[in-house]
């Protein structure tokens, strides 16, 4: 079991750069899936070092539907700002600044969060406090500002939190 | 004749959503709103004209094309990175903690952790 943690220290990064692989090839073959499993098995052991206090995914599958959600809030983002750009008036418009105090400590799934909000409806993440508690969003068209904190919190956050841990 | 329309409407609705997002920055009246418009319009933009892609790899050179979702996957990983940058770009050359909700977790926002907004923000417990 030692001896695998040593050759094989993240197995989904393995796999992931695996799969990577196979499609940056564009065409699968046995040749170049032995080569990304190569690669895959080589890259985690070298860059090991980097991470010393990775997190332990709990529940890896849920993120496939956590990305799943993701994709779909995008789809129905871009028609929501398409509309706001297109329709909206500035002057009805009301942005505005919001506060996310974070439940989540892990810095990979503050990221993660981060990024999610960026590529969701109408709000952006602009920064997060010095001690990585809270994070400062910009909300494009936001009447109301507690309505999209919660929202925040129980679609995203809580998701997150049950996949870090 | 199916297909040709479904690559077409592909295309013409990843187009759409391109101008949108390049219209937002015009329209727009303040720096942070105008950053709105191109993190997402533009993700559906290019996600139309990729899917398009893929169907036409699919139907008219029989083989299943896989570097679009590539381009998808470095797309969304890439975006929020530059659209945090230039974020704090802007929270650091045109605002003041004063014009924010201060974070209620500590007192200042990472951006504003400077040496002359911590003296000036006397009575607040300072970071450790």
């Amino acid at each position: 079991m030692k001896l695998l943690n040593r050759f094989l220290p993240h197995p989904l990064l393995t796999l992931m750069l695996t799969v990577i692989w196979l499609l940056l090839v564009n065409r699968f073959s046995l040749n170049s899936l032995l080569f990304g499993f190569f690669l895959g098995l080589l890259i985690p052991v070298i860059t090991q070092p980097y991470w010393p206090n990775r997190p332990k995914l709990k529940k890896p599958l849920k993120l496939i539907s956590y990305a799943l959600l993701v994709i779909w809030d995008i789809v129905v983002a871009n028609v929501a700002v398409a509309r706001i750009v297109l329709f909206m008036p500035n002057s009805k418009r009301r942005p505005a600044w919001v506060e996310i105090p974070l439940d989540i400590r892990t810095p990979e799934a503050i990221a993660m969060l981060g990024g999610t909000i960026t590529m969701t409806p109408g709000t952006l993440t602009a920064d997060i406090s010095a001690q990585g508690r809270s994070l400062l969003v910009h909300c494009l068209h936001a009447p109301d500002t507690d309505e999209i904190r919660d929202e925040i919190k129980t679609r995203y956050e809580a998701r997150l939190k049950e996949i870090f841990g | 004749m199916i297909i040709d329309i479904l690559i077409a409407s592909c295309v013409v609705i990843g187009g759409l959503f391109g101008f949108v997002g390049s219209f937002g920055l015009l329209k727009l009246n303040d720096p942070m709103s105008r950053m709105h418009a191109p993190t997402k319009a533009t993700t559906l933009g290019v996600g139309g004209v990729l899917i398009g892609s893929m169907v036409h790899a699919w139907a008219y050179e029989g083989h299943v094309s896989a570097h679009e979702l590539l381009i998808t996957l470095f797309l969304l990983v890439t975006a929020p990175v530059t659209a945090n940058f230039l974020a704090k770009v802007f929270l650091n050359q045109q605002t003041k903690p004063d014009d924010l909700p201060g974070p209620s977790t500590c007192s200042l926002w990472a951006t504003h952790d400077k040496p002359e907004h911590r003296r000036a923000a006397p009575g607040q417990q300072t970071d450790t």
